[in-house]
């Protein structure tokens, strides 16, 4: 338990230091907005005004003090370019990528774990070679060829994709359905991975003494797989899919873009053109919060699946 | 008799050259009979015991015949092998800290035999785990039920084994150099459950030690052996007292390792 709560301190220690980077970085950026907002011909007076009205002319400290209380609450500034609440104009973005990441995430799990299995209860078989030579190739391919290909193969060669992007409010199926292609650009080298961290953890628990007890009680090489093996072989697959989150959303930012889904990437990237600091500064904090948050829970699931750890 | 083996050989076909670990063993046991098998480090004991079971790894050759109760173990089909192990034969391996599932609790671990074999539900499986683990020893059984392998000692984790195997009462325990691992007075302690236990449920016991004083302490017969064959059995008195091998002599005066064996035989 104690072990557990230094944890969690870890991570807020490490938000709040992220915080103070992304906001001491974008106000030590010699770019005013001011100029960006008012033009080139704006009076003295003019400026001094915005500069008052955005807080910028209040102590550093002062000015992050009150952006990070802002910010926890949910206000997350306003947009120099849209004139509006950044977490307004966020929301719908963050919910795309968080759709596209959870699709993937979901299609890595669902397609992984049984071809783990499967290809370490028959090691060597057909299906374990076809796996590793497969996992081999999608490993070694980036995200950004392997949507292109997506693209060529189901949009141009079978015609079962058509790339515009269908928004939620179009209905949920079709959402689901057209970030399907992008999710398999996303997820198929990460399954991969998986595919292959789960066989060899198989193979390796197949090797411990403890699966000869259970064949010794009579029971069947499925019954082995599942319900001795299986707990032991996931604690390191479990930890890595926690870990590899992040690594899904990058990916998803990536593949966004080739598929034009108005998502975190989009904006990021065109925020950063137009020195809309309150929006860039919000992504940043949002991906730094996904990676630490993520490895606080594999962390914990690590704890929860061994026995031999958790519980200190 | 309950159980025959006949000429029994295991040969590893994955070693160049391919390795003899048994080689034509043959013996017999009655119901309810204390068998000690000794040998030396590597004379091929736990792979006897494995072979019976249907145990060993693929690449491992099995000769010879397995009868038990009339059925010869070795050449029917998986799925009747399987109906005896767990069942009517049981095992308690070498190894107590590494033979239970690390992420699996104890009390699952006793059940397990009862989960595969019979239809009981659980509250049913958890009275008969429990008698089992106070059949085998083990002091607060309700505790030992719901903890995990890594919070009891070896001793502890040994009788938990025991008790996995004893859980549905079997015609034939094979027990493993269960006390090697351990110390001498648990040692004692556990003698003297596996001797309960053949006099309370008279389950037949086949105890393989490298010790000899282990067998003579609970055993009415022993067989001998060294590099995959049997040297020498009879009664353990008889064996102890006039040994008619020099190696057996040897077994009987050391508590042997393999190097003292090699450079004071006579043979080998
Ligand atoms: N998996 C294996 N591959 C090759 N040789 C093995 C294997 N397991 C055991 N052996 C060999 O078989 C012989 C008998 O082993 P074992 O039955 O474990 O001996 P004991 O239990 O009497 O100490 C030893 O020489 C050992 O090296
Ligand atoms: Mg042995």
């Amino acid at each position: 338990m104690t072990a557990f709560f230094k944890r969690l301190a870890l991570l807020l220690v490490t938000m709040l230091l992220v915080t103070a980077l992304a906001f001491a970085a974008f106000t030590v950026i010699p770019a005013d907005p001011t100029a960006s907002i008012l033009g080139m011909n704006a009076t003295e007076e003019q400026i001094a005004a915005l500069r008052a009205k955005l807080g910028l002319d209040l102590p550093l400290w002062q000015r992050y003090t009150t952006w990070l209380t802002d910010f926890v609450r949910g206000n997350f500034g306003t947009s120099y370019r849209f004139s509006m609440p950044v977490e307004d104009l966020l929301r719908p973005r963050v919910e795309a990528t968080l759709a596209l990441t959870g699709l993937s995430f979901l299609l890595i799990v669902a397609v992984s774990l049984p071809l783990g299995l499967l290809a370490a209860h028959k090691e060597d078989g057909l299906l374990d070679r076809l796996v590793t030579v497969c996992g081999q190739v999608t490993m070694s391919i980036p995200n950004f060829i392997l949507g292109i290909g997506v693209i060529w193969l189901f949009a141009l060669i079978l015609g079962v994709f058509q790339q515009k992007y269908v928004p939620p409010e179009d209905g949920l199926w079709a959402h689901i359905r057209y970030l399907l292609f992008p999710a398999l650009a996303v997820a198929l080298p990460k399954t991969a991975m998986t595919v292959r961290l789960l066989r060899g953890s198989v193979l390796g628990e197949l090797r411990q003494d403890y699966v000869r007890t259970a064949y010794s009680k009579g029971n069947a090489p499925r019954a082995v797989l599942v319900f001795h093996v299986l707990r032991n072989a996931m604690i390191p697959v479990v930890t890595f899919l926690a870990m590899t989150i992040p690594d899904i959303m990058a990916a998803s930012i990536v593949i966004e873009q080739l598929f034009g889904i108005p998502g975190l990437g989009q904006m990021l990237i065109s925020s950063i053109g137009n020195r809309d600091y309150p929006v860039v500064q919000a992504i940043v904090v949002i991906a730094a919060f996904v990676v630490v948050a993520c490895s606080f829970l594999a962390d914990l699931l690590y704890r929860l699946m061994d026995p031999r750890i958790g519980g200190r | 008799m309950m159980l025959e083996v006949e000429n029994l050989s295991v040969v590893f076909r994955d070693r160049r050259p391919p390795l003899t670990a048994v080689d034509g063993v043959s013996f017999q046991m009655g119901e309810g009979e204390l068998l000690g098998l000794a040998g030396e480090s590597g004379s091929g004991k736990s792979r006897t015991a494995h072979a019976i079971l249907g145990l060993l790894p693929a690449a491992a050759e099995v000769s010879g015949g397995v009868r038990f109760q009339g059925r010869d173990l070795l050449t029917m089909s998986s799925v009747e092998r399987r109906q005896v192990q767990g069942k009517d034969i049981s095992i308690v391996f070498q190894e107590p800290m590494t033979s239970l599932n690390p992420t699996m609790r104890v009390g699952r671990q006793v059940e397990d035999a009862l989960r595969v074999h019979t239809k009981m539900a659980a509250p049913e499986r958890k009275t008969r785990a429990l008698e089992a683990m106070e059949l085998a020893g083990l002091p607060d059984p309700e505790r030992v039920y719901r903890a995990w392998p890594h919070e009891l000692s070896g001793g502890m984790r040994q009788r938990a084994m025991i008790a996995s195997a004893l859980v549905l009462r079997p015609r034939l325990l094979i027990a493993d150099e269960p006390t090697t691992a351990l110390d001498v007075t648990v040692q004692a302690k556990i003698l003297d459950t596996l001797r309960e236990i053949n006099r309370k449920e008279g389950t037949a016991i086949l105890l393989i030690s490298h010790d000899l004083l282990v067998i003579r302490n609970l055993c009415t017969r022993v067989a001998v052996m060294k590099d995959g064959r049997i040297v020498e059995s009879g009664p353990v008195d008889q064996v102890f007292q006039s040994p008619r091998e020099d190696y057996t002599k040897l077994l009987i005066a050391s508590r042997p390792t393999r190097k003292k064996l090699q450079g004071g035989g006579s043979h080998g």
